[in-house]
């Protein structure tokens, strides 16, 4: 019986909190669509999740593209068909490994310090300060990270994937001695306008699900120290998530699209 | 004869059948509370017994799980957002832990709510965040600084001056004396004085502080934890003028105002403290 109870529990709990979600949701585009925020509020966190993240997204944009050209370099070398690399490279990075990386590393780097922030403010009762000022604190804090996660994470999805096809160019090319017109005359049949896209779209959803699910973690804090640890840690396991679920469900979705503008299509092999 | 004219007072806050649960943990039940234009009313109450929670209700940043708030004739529940937002430049809120935004200095902190008008240019903004700040004791020389690198007692006054900035109707201070000197206790016992002496603003006064509280207060609530009352007993245990707080024969006021533990210690043997 207890342990009825117990699951009754966990499944009302778990109804509530994506209702509580939604909502939090729904306040925020409708403070986004009645009034833009001011600039003093939007730069810092521009600058926070656009210029600071940048180093870190191209490193590891740089390092994926070269562990992509030696992992599939044995694999292909098999099938004698190593000249195909640039496409194989290319294509996931553009269209996979780029976004999810660069979504990682804010989800990571911004995500978590947002939920921190905001959960410190939660406690210390500034979220409180704020609506007693009469600043809505949805417009005040969050739509700004909002903006700025929107906004800014294709720019870093472009770096990553710059960075990363610079990488698998870097290893395949100077040291694998892969030939360079194979490599690109390959990327450039294999990888459509259609791929980049399909990354930088994905993107977005990506850097939406960030803000909304980190500032949420922020705004439901509980007190104390613990509970601030624990708003950053869950913000990011529950971004990586959200991230996952997006790119599964986008790549469904954006393949039946690519087969219905593309009927005949162009395979890898 | 103030009573008089105060009884004549248009109410600016009623508080209908409030009650307040947080989860399964019950801390407002029933309170009832009329607070007229211009009074200025102490709250007192042992630690946990819910006055912040009364405050923060008042203002609209507790959901009541039942009753009513009325500021100034409109029913908070019936407001929308950008109508409560609006009608909270009317308040000041002084936090019991300042709650001062950290990421900004102590300036920008005192000029937000001037900011969030967004009416004033930044030269008389700037002028009149030092003439708060002056006013709380402080010298010009913590503008600049970060909320963090202030004292407790500091940080507090810097509180006081952001809730005072725009001179509200109505202003809430939660425990405004507490963690400081004596000396810098009396400085904020005439600055509550005579921030009503000059509007005629209506004022509500946490405190542990009796000196406080028979300085400031026309009238005197004292609230007292759920836990310690019978179902159909008042939370409000007493409402009257100080005078008739010395003189209240009710033995939890006086062991409250005399600071005795009374059987409060004995509980504390019986359990083996
Ligand atoms: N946001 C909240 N969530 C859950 N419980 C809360 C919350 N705020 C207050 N409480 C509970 O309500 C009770 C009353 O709290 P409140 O802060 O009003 O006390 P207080 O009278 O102001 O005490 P003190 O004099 O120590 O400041 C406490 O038991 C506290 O645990
Ligand atoms: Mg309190």
């Amino acid at each position: 019986m207890d342990q009825v109870c117990r699951w009754g529990e966990l499944v009302i709990d778990s109804i509530t909190a994506v209702g509580d979600f939604t909502l939090f949701m729904i306040r925020t585009l409708r403070w986004l669509l009645t009034r833009l925020p001011r600039g003093e509020t939007l730069w810092p966190n521009f600058y926070e999740v656009g210029v600071k993240s940048l180093p870190v997204v191209a490193l590891t944009g740089t390092f994926i593209g070269m562990v992509l050209a030696v992992q599939s370099y044995f694999q292909f070398r098999q099938l004698g068909l190593e000249t195909r690399l640039g496409g194989v490279i290319n294509m996931t990075l553009v269209r996979e490994l780029g976004p999810v990386l660069a979504a990682t590393m804010l989800a990571g780097r911004v995500g978590s310090a947002m939920a921190a922030e905001l959960g410190t403010m939660r406690v210390t009762e500034q979220i409180d300060a704020l609506s007693a000022m009469g600043a809505n604190p949805v417009h005040y804090l969050v739509v700004p990270r909002f903006l700025a996660c929107l906004f800014l994470i294709p720019t870093l999805t472009i770096m990553a994937d710059f960075m990363g096809v610079a990488g698998g160019h870097f290893y395949s090319v100077y040291i694998l001695e892969i030939d360079i017109h194979h490599y690109w005359h390959n990327s450039k049949i294999f990888v459509s306008q259609f791929d980049l896209f399909v990354g930088l779209f994905k993107s977005i959803f990506f850097g939406s699900a960030i803000a909304m699910v980190s500032c949420y973690q922020g705004f439901n804090c509980t007190a104390g120290a613990e509970g601030v640890g624990r708003a950053s840690t869950s913000a990011f396991v529950h971004s990586f998530v959200m991230i996952l679920i997006i790119d599964l469900s986008l790549g469904i979705v954006l393949d039946w699209v690519y087969f219905l503008m593309y009927p005949e299509g162009v395979g890898l092999l | 004869m103030i009573e008089a004219l105060l009884e004549q007072q248009e109410p600016l806050v009623e508080v209908h059948d409030l009650h307040v649960q947080f989860g399964a943990q019950k801390v407002l039940r029933g309170i009832n509370l009329t607070i007229p234009a211009g009074q200025t009313l102490v709250l007192l109450g042992e630690s946990g017994c819910g006055k912040t929670v009364l405050m923060k209700s008042i203002i609209g940043l507790v959901q009541p799980t039942r009753g009513q708030v009325i500021f100034d004739h409109e029913d908070l529940a019936t407001l929308a957002e950008r109508e409560i937002n609006y009608l909270r430049l009317r308040y000041g809120f002084v936090f019991q832990n300042a709650a001062l935004f950290d990421s900004m200095t102590v300036g920008q902190n005192v000029a937000f709510p001037l900011r969030q008008q967004g009416r004033f240019s930044d030269n008389q903004v700037y002028e009149m965040v030092l003439s708060r700040l002056s006013e709380v004791g402080l010298p010009d020389s913590v503008v600049h600084k970060k909320p963090a690198e202030l004292s407790g007692g500091m940080r507090k006054r810097v509180g006081l001056a952001r809730a005072l900035i725009m001179n509200p109707e109505m202003i809430m201070y939660d425990e405004p004396t507490t963690g400081l000197d004596p000396i810098m206790s009396d400085v904020i016992n005439e600055l509550i004085i005579r921030t009503r002496r000059r509007n005629p603003v209506t004022s509500v006064v946490v405190t542990h502080d009796m000196n406080t509280a028979k300085k400031v207060a026309d009238r005197i609530v004292m609230l007292m934890p759920l836990p310690r009352l019978g179902e159909q007993e008042s939370q409000i245990i007493f409402d009257g003028t100080p005078e008739e707080l010395v003189n209240c024969r009710d033995r939890r006021v006086q062991q409250f105002i005399n600071g005795e533990a009374g059987e409060r210690l004995m509980e504390l043997r019986a359990t083996g403290v």
